[in-house]
């Protein structure tokens, strides 16, 4: 009697959390439906389809594909100049916060404030930063320039060059994301125990030594974390292109995203950039794939066995 | 020796410092100078880098050439609303996987984190399409609607991580008392969980006000674009008058700055914690 008593409870209590916990969840599930698993859905089967958005889709089986594997050659291009812009950024910027980190990680007077000026680039993105830089990268009065005249060498001419146009969209993003990659860095580094560094002195290990045997071993699980973000968000490379040059010179910085804003915004050519963003997707997944089997190789888990 | 060589290595970590806060700080002062500079003084060789006298005219050209203030208030209004739908929604979703007990909880949430990998392009076309039949193109709704609907796989982690290390002791004892779930989680966690709520709001408002893509996609009539699809336009049709276009982004940047230094603490609280940005 108490028995069955007991459990009507216990399974009432359960339904009402149940309901209690459906509530609750019930933001999410509605933008999961409908800003996820439906989209998605229909993003597959636009891939497979002829759609300008002012008629119904029309299905072309496979054809989309077709078109961009082996007859678009603006789709080759856009993957070109996107492994391009992450395969330079993405090494150059962790090793630049990296060392940024390195540097403010030392109890200095007025270290605070080297590493809040550090930071600010970093709250700045997208429009603003774009036409800052524009500025920044104008061949003739741009800072940039001046500063390497002052040394004597002559500048080139950036954003206006085929040659130049993609190192120069990775040095503006090195100095958007350096000072907050480096607020991550930096509280890795202060968690590395003290005592590494000193039996290495005592060894007679120097700054460089110092920095390969022990700092990039103990923190590589988090260089590991932000190569594979690092990768993802390059890939998306969109705003800057869109502002500074619209692609060119010559296509020169035609992204991936770009050219399915393009074909999906001007051209109306919906079910064709849905292809073009299923291959983005399995792209995506497969470099991180690879990624995550090399990593085992490098990266070390304190503690643990990395495979 | 050793003193000289440890006042050496201080040395060259202040040279490191000194060269890096000039590449990181060096083009704020350049963009606020050449807004200030008349076209005779920016091209001028060799270059003026504190300007010789102020041009304030170039800052009234901006709100000449283009409806400054209307984008200001658009970008206002979409920010500030998205921000209140993400705190709040989030931290529903975030409640129900820290705090409540359910069948299947946990594979739910790997799914939610499987929702961060999906990148945009895959869905932004249906989703595109979807408010086109809704008859919202041109509105704010699709750019604060869906921060209403989950507020961001990623938010939804980050609070329901913070969550987890509230005691569960704590809310039991009000569940004993005859507390209600709601007010559980409006008068127990919310309140305790200020800080990461802080986090999540000073991220969505970077996001929010420096997002171009949405706005571009979503808002064509002239007046209803934001600050960024304006400095953008601007930016287009007045290529090289680059006094008026430095005063442009001056005036962008100047509310995040602004922002920035108010609440420096949860801005480097949230960048420790995701580091986000692209």
């Amino acid at each position: 009697m108490i028995a069955t008593f007991k459990e009507t409870l216990r399974s009432r209590m359960k339904r009402r959390e149940m309901i209690l916990a459906y509530i609750f969840l019930s933001p999410w599930l509605l933008g999961f439906l409908a800003f996820g698993l439906y989209p998605m859905i229909m993003s597959a089967y636009y891939s497979l389809c002829h759609y300008d958005v002012l008629r119904v889709p029309q299905f072309i089986g496979l054809e989309n594909y077709q078109v961009l594997l082996f007859e678009d050659p603006y789709f080759l291009q856009s993957i070109w100049n996107t492994l391009y812009y992450t395969v330079l950024r993405t090494p150059l910027s962790i090793l630049g916060s990296l060392l940024l980190a390195v540097l403010v990680n030392n109890e200095l007077r007025g270290m605070r404030f080297f590493r809040t000026a550090f930071f600010v680039p970093s709250i700045v993105t997208g429009v603003a930063l774009s036409v800052l830089w524009l500025w920044m990268l104008n061949p003739h009065y741009g800072l940039v320039n001046i500063a390497l005249a002052a040394f004597g060498i002559p500048g080139p001419l950036w954003l206006q060059s085929t040659e130049w146009s993609k190192p120069a969209m990775v040095l503006m993003g090195l100095w958007s994301i350096g000072g907050g990659r480096m607020l991550v860095f930096l509280a890795a580094l202060q968690s590395i125990p003290n005592n590494l560094y000193e039996s290495a002195e005592i060894d007679g290990g120097g700054w460089w030594q110092k920095f390969y045997h022990i700092t990039v071993p103990m923190m590589s699980p988090v260089i590991f974390l932000w190569t594979i973000l690092d990768v993802i968000f390059s890939l998306q490379v969109f705003t800057e292109a869109y502002v500074m040059t619209k692609g060119g010179p010559l296509n020169s910085t035609l992204f991936y995203n770009l050219y399915i804003y393009f074909k999906a915004f001007d051209d109306f050519a919906m079910g064709y950039a849905s292809a073009m963003a299923w291959i983005l997707l399995l792209i995506t997944l497969l470099i991180t794939i690879i990624q995550f089997k090399l990593g085992k190789r490098w990266v070390y888990y304190e503690g643990g066995d990395s495979n | 020796m050793i003193n000289r060589k440890k006042a050496l290595k201080k040395l060259y970590i202040y040279i490191g410092l000194l060269v890096c806060s000039a590449v990181l700080i060096l083009p704020f002062l350049w963009v606020l100078s050449t807004s200030l500079k008349a076209d005779g003084q920016i091209f001028a060789i060799p270059p003026q880098f504190i300007p010789e006298s102020l041009h304030w005219e170039n800052y009234s050209l901006v709100f000449q050439r283009m409806p400054f203030l209307t984008y200001f208030l658009n970008s206002t209004f979409i920010t500030v609303v998205s921000i209140i739908g993400t705190v709040l929604s989030s931290s529903m979703v975030a409640y129900a996987f820290a705090c409540l007990r359910w069948p299947g909880r946990d594979g739910v949430f790997i799914l939610v984190l499987a929702t961060m990998m999906l990148p945009m392009q895959v869905t932004m076309i249906p989703v595109f399409v979807m408010f086109k039949d809704l008859g919202w193109l041109n509105t704010f709704k699709p750019l604060t609607v869906p921060a209403f609907l989950g507020g961001g796989a990623f938010n939804i982690f980050l609070l329901r991580q913070f969550f987890l290390t509230i005691p569960p002791s704590l809310l039991d004892a009000a569940r004993i008392d005859g507390c209600s779930e709601f007010r559980i989680y409006w008068n127990i966690v919310m309140p305790l969980a200020k800080p990461a709520l802080a986090t999540v709001a000073i991220l969505t408002f970077l996001f929010t006000w420096n997002d171009f893509l949405g706005p571009l996609i979503y808002l064509s009539d002239q007046l209803k674009g934001t600050l960024a699809l304006g400095l953008a336009m601007f930016t287009g049709q007045h290529q090289n008058e680059w006094g008026p276009l430095m005063a442009a982004s001056v005036l962008m940047m100047a509310p995040i700055i602004i922002i920035f230094f108010m609440f420096q603490k949860y801005f480097i609280q949230a960048f420790t914690s995701s580091g986000i940005k692209g």
